[in-house]
């Protein structure tokens, strides 16, 4: 007798199940402290500093075009100096960690899902474990730490350069004033809305190492396995950030009483 | 040492082990021989706990497999070595990172002394100096070699071997039988060996298990098996296709 009618449900529930147990495999083992600091400073250089490039381009041009979009309207109703505005609390607390998250998912996701898929299906992950060694401490620890550290401190990165590239673009392409644009942005924007940019690159990095680390251990057969693995990572964390996003907005919002 | 009862395996609605059952003692070679696909890797990962059955018992020194967690059996598994059919490298490592991993992971030793043991055993698998080559820049025995290494480093009880022959030619094949008899003999282990060349099992062997038809179909020395009339042994040792069998 199954539980669920449809067969689809049923694999999706029970899949959201093992990934719930590894996140909690892996917070346990994390709070054990028994790091693999050579693995995690590795994986903090490939998640932190090779993903700069991708991460800084995102950022500024979001930055611009958000401006460019934003004067476009506020020009109408002669609020031109609220544009900096705009874009300074639209990416701190949204289009800075998400998109920044999304690009790293796209990025790293994918590479931890291959990674370990590979290892899977070479019995790599087999032969760590015949190796009195848990998977989940050297491989998925590493990971999921180098990703909540690296990606509040890459959405800063964005956030930062795109307020900078907004405010090149009001100032020099749409002619508003640089003084009143700038002390809007300083006015309008608060410390709470950098707060929940950061919480929320902090979660988000953790659903793209838990995703990844799951795919990627839970990986089927041959070269198919690994390139399903790989696409499912990126698709479910993809999909994790945007769909917890609405509901973190919501939280954090009521948490720092701003709604 | 190793005891196996009633193990049975399916793999969805496909049975590969029913009702497994034998016996290991402490210090024995034993070679598990059967067809491709019969099940002989499966049942040696059930050995060392890589899988849990769906039901019946594995026993090692009096402990019961079944049941244990993952964290659990890490403990049960410093009791064991095991070879890798493709040798299963860490690919990111070097071959002195690879051999030396457990002792790494464990944290107990100082470098000085790893890398002693680790040119030790690099030396007993007639491989000296590759501490700094990578796992793609090795030949397929060399890999099994190193994959060895890094098995005995600890110097385990039980050593498991899944085909380690398989893929190789039949000098370098003769040579890593050398070894794993090198091995036992050295460090004094308990030898599980599961492959499907029969020149390899006799020379191994100290007992043969033949896995047919999902259990143990035949047990002797090698001597009785290679002399046995059964039809089934005698056309697996003698290596003949019936045309009118459908194999693949």
């Amino acid at each position: 007798m199954t539980l669920f009618p449809n067969r689809f449900v049923e694999e999706w529930i029970e899949g959201l199940g093992r990934l719930v147990l590894l996140a909690k495999e892996a917070v346990a083992s994390l709070l054990t402290f028994k790091i693999a600091w050579r693995d995690l400073i590795y994986q903090i250089y490939f998640v932190g500093v090779k993903s700069q490039s991708v991460v800084l381009t995102t950022g500024a041009f979001t930055g611009m075009v958000l401006a460019t979009q934003t004067y476009l309207q506020f020009h109408k109703v002669k609020m031109d100096t609220a544009t900096l505005a705009v874009v300074s609390v639209g990416m701190c607390s949204e289009l800075g960690p998400v998109l920044t998250s999304l690009m790293v998912a796209g990025r790293v996701g994918a590479a931890i899902a291959a990674e370990l898929g590979t290892m899977r299906v070479t019995e790599q992950i087999d032969a760590l474990r015949t190796l009195a060694t848990h998977p989940v401490d050297y491989l998925v620890v590493p990971r999921l730490l180098a990703l909540i550290i690296a990606l509040p401190v890459l959405t800063l990165e964005a956030v930062t350069l795109g307020i900078g590239a907004g405010h090149a673009v009001s100032t020099y392409l749409l002619g508003i004033d640089p003084v009143w644009s700038w002390y809007h942005m300083q006015h309008y924007t608060t410390t709470d809305d950098l707060i929940m940019g950061l919480t929320k690159a902090f979660i988000f990095g953790g659903i793209i190492a838990i995703v990844g680390c799951y795919k990627g251990l839970g990986c089927g057969e041959g070269a198919e396995g690994v390139g399903r693995a790989t696409t499912e990572a990126v698709v479910y964390a993809s999909i994790g950030i945007l769909i917890t996003n609405f509901f973190l907005t919501l939280a954090l919002a009521r948490l720092l009483n701003v709604l | 040492m190793i005891e196996v009862r009633e193990l049975r395996r399916s793999f969805g609605p496909h049975r590969v082990l029913d009702g497994v059952t034998f016996r290991i003692e402490k210090g024995e070679s034993v070679v598990i021989i059967g067809r491709s696909g019969s099940g002989k890797s499966v049942l040696l990962k059930h050995l060392i706990g890589l899988q849990q059955p769906d039901s019946g018992d594995v026993l090692i020194a009096g402990e019961n497999l079944r049941g244990l967690s993952e964290r659990e059996l890490i403990r049960v598994r410093r009791r064991f070595g095991m070879l890798f059919q493709g040798a299963a490298l860490f690919d990111s490592l070097t071959v002195a990172e690879n051999v030396a991993f457990a002792f790494r992971r464990d944290g107990s030793l100082t470098e000085r002394v790893i890398a002693e043991r680790v040119a030790e055993m690099l030396e007993m698998v007639d491989l000296p100096g590759i501490e700094d080559k990578k796992p793609s820049e090795l030949s397929g025995g060399m890999r099994k070699r190193v994959g060895l290494a890094r098995a005995i480093i600890y110097r385990p009880e039980i050593v498991l071997y899944d085909e380690p022959t398989t893929g190789l030619d039949p000098i370098v094949a003769d040579s890593i039988d050398q070894l794993i008899l090198r091995v036992r003999d050295r460090i004094q282990t308990t030898t599980v060996v599961v492959t499907h060349d029969m020149r390899s099992a006799r020379r191994i062997g100290q007992r043969i298990l033949m896995l047919h038809d999902k259990r143990i179909y035949a047990a002797g020395t090698p001597e009785e098996i290679f002399a046995s009339a059964d039809p089934v042994v005698r056309q697996f040792v003698e290596g003949v296709s019936n045309p009118k069998e459908v194999y693949f």
